[in-house]
């Protein structure tokens, strides 16, 4: 591409933003000093997490750096269809109200570390919760590729060549993270935070000023843009429910709640978490301000949208309306938002090969300083495996990828989830359902050219568009109890459940 | 006195969870908000309707744990 000018101003800002949560991230290995050659301390920061550092943790790590780059491109590329992640975060906190609690009482009850632990003990099946951490991790590695995506994009439009910057910005995060576990995401997460909703709040207020108000802004966008054409509509809502119902099945999600101290922290933060939601809404917005602005028709910016695709339609709307200094104070906000969540996914990786690999299958007998430093051993192969995947393969095979994820994660839904509530599902039902799920959801974003995740479901005379992940769930959970039904039927044997009915809390 | 609040404590939260599947449809049913008009200040339906919910669903949220708060062991 034609490289843009490189201003000395916005790269100060950026580096020195960026050289600042580099010192942060090593300086929290102090904070809360414990022996952080116990995995309990090193992936999950001792459980010690109060309501305030977990809404900060938890903010840092679900609303990430490439949501932040993607549903605006998405709002941008595709109008009212790329705002499901509205009613997805609306939506997904009043279910983890009432299932997280409990996951995490059990939790601290027999010292599980992931959700995989727990399927182990409830089910007593080795191979379901291999299944659950195979899920979980195959799921995160290509989300923290596309983290590594949203660095790329600011560091581009800095007219950043080359992939040595965004080399060494990985490796300073894999040496705080293996120094620092959990802590060192936990305390950048409040910098972070901090810098992106300054640059939000500056964006919805300055670029609607210079763009003559909200109401212009919707009035630049083609009007079939701006609401649910009919045979959206159940896309809508079913990515919405799919995507909400998966959120906390990503291993770093439940990193994030069972490092909280309690079961209330929980609670708490499904009411404050919403703050994020709102900040997400004003960020898909700045799609349609991107279009108000006019970024596309102007030659400036036509090698970076040649380059990142609609990926580019917010780092030109900041390029287009703030000054130099500003551009990369916003740009530091995105990549710095990209570390938090790439940290976190990459311990929670590490806990699951750690715990339900390493430990399981390879050396049972393994001490607690060896585990600790397998995992942390683990976080580092994770997260250089993504970087070598996203400078050596083209980008669009990780965004796929991610993709993939989200229709597999969802389908161990019912091993965690009902779980949770039931063992009536036998655990080779289980098995059976998650298998018949993962297969069918990947042959249905197969058949869509693996492009998108909205798959038409012929049901008689009719045509449902719906997300694939959750059709395949339907068809697991169908699975699971048929499977299950017969099982029973033949006295199969159910193992043991090492969880009491008062572990959950309740 | 005790066990009065202990059986209280047993008895009431899942009804207060009931509260929490308004969101699930004030959200997901999409002919409720899918139109443009009305618009306020300029936002069509469809977008302030939604920025409309994340406040209602926090609010919920909220009271549901206030109703139901228990105690930390």
């Amino acid at each position: 591409m034609i490289p843009q000018p490189l201003d000395a101003s916005a790269l100060a800002v950026f580096v020195f933003l960026f050289a600042l949560v580099t010192v942060v991230g090593f300086v929290a290995s102090r904070w809360r000093r414990a022996d952080l050659d116990q995995l309990h301390e090193w992936g999950l920061g001792g459980r010690r997490f109060g309501t305030l550092v977990t809404w900060f943790l938890l903010g840092g790590d679900l609303y990430t750096a490439y949501t932040f780059v993607a549903v605006p491109a998405l709002v941008y590329g595709a109008g009212a269809l790329g705002f499901f992640a509205l009613p997805y975060t609306v939506i997904t906190y009043p279910f983890v109200f009432v299932v997280m609690p409990r996951l995490w009482s059990v939790s601290h009850k027999h010292g599980y570390i992931t959700a995989a632990d727990f399927v182990r003990g409830r089910f007593d099946s080795g191979a379901l919760a291999l299944a659950v951490a195979v899920t979980g991790i195959l799921a995160t590695m290509p989300y923290i590729a596309l983290q590594l995506v949203g660095i790329q994009v600011v560091l581009g439009a800095m007219g950043i060549q080359g992939d040595l910057p965004l080399i060494i910005a990985f490796v300073i995060l894999a040496a705080y993270t293996y120094q620092s576990g959990l802590r060192a995401p936990a305390l950048i997460a409040v910098v972070k935070d901090a810098i992106i909703y300054v640059t939000v709040i500056a964006a919805v207020v300055v670029v609607p000023m210079k763009l003559g108000g909200y109401g212009r802004i919707f009035d630049a966008v083609p009007a079939p843009k701006l609401i649910l054409a009919p045979q959206q509509q159940t896309a809508y809502a079913t990515l919405a429910l799919g995507s909400a119902l998966a959120l906390f099945l990503y291993p770093h999600s439940m990193t994030g709640v069972l490092s909280s101290s309690g079961r209330s922290v929980i609670r708490r933060n499904t009411a404050m978490l919403p703050a994020y939601s709102f900040l997400l809404g004003l960020i898909a917005l700045l799609g349609y301000m991107a279009i108000a602005a006019g970024v596309d028709k102007s030659d400036a910016y036509k090698a970076g949208f040649a380059q990142y695709g609609t990926n580019f339609a917010v780092p030109a709307l900041f390029l287009s309306a703030f000054p130099a200094w500003f551009v990369g104070f916003a740009f530091a906000s995105i990549a710095i938002g990209a570390l938090v969540p790439a940290a976190i996914m990459s311990i929670a990786a590490a806990n699951l090969f750690t715990r339900n690999i390493y430990r399981e299958f390879l050396r049972p007998k393994c001490s607690a300083k060896e585990e600790s430093t397998v995992a942390k051993l683990a976080s580092l192969v994770v997260k250089f495996g993504a970087l070598a995947f996203i400078v050596l393969a083209p980008q669009k095979y990780a965004i796929q990828l991610q993709l993939l994820g989200g229709v597999w994660i969802l389908q161990t839904f019912p091993a965690i989830v009902v779980g949770l509530y039931s063992r009536w599902l036998h655990r080779w039902g289980l098995l059976a359902g998650w298998f018949v799920g993962m297969a069918l959801g990947t042959w249905m974003a197969a058949t869509l050219g693996f492009k998108g995740s909205v798959y038409p479901l012929h049901l008689g005379g009719t045509t449902i568009p719906g997300y694939a992940a959750l059709w395949a769930l339907l068809v697991n959970l169908g699975v699971a109890a048929i499977v299950t039904s017969v099982l029973r039927a033949f006295d199969a044997p159910a193992g043991a459940d090492h969880t009491a009915c008062e572990d959950y809390g309740e | 006195m005790g066990d009065e609040n202990q059986e209280k404590r047993g008895r009431n939260p899942r009804w207060w969870h009931i509260l929490l599947l308004v969101p699930f449809v004030g959200t997901l049913w999409v002919p409720f908000y899918n139109s443009v008009e009305p618009r306020l200040g300029g936002v069509p339906y469809f977008y302030w309707y939604q920025f409309l919910w994340i406040a209602i669903g926090a609010a919920i949220t909220a009271l549901v744990y206030f109703a139901t708060r228990e105690r930390e062991p």
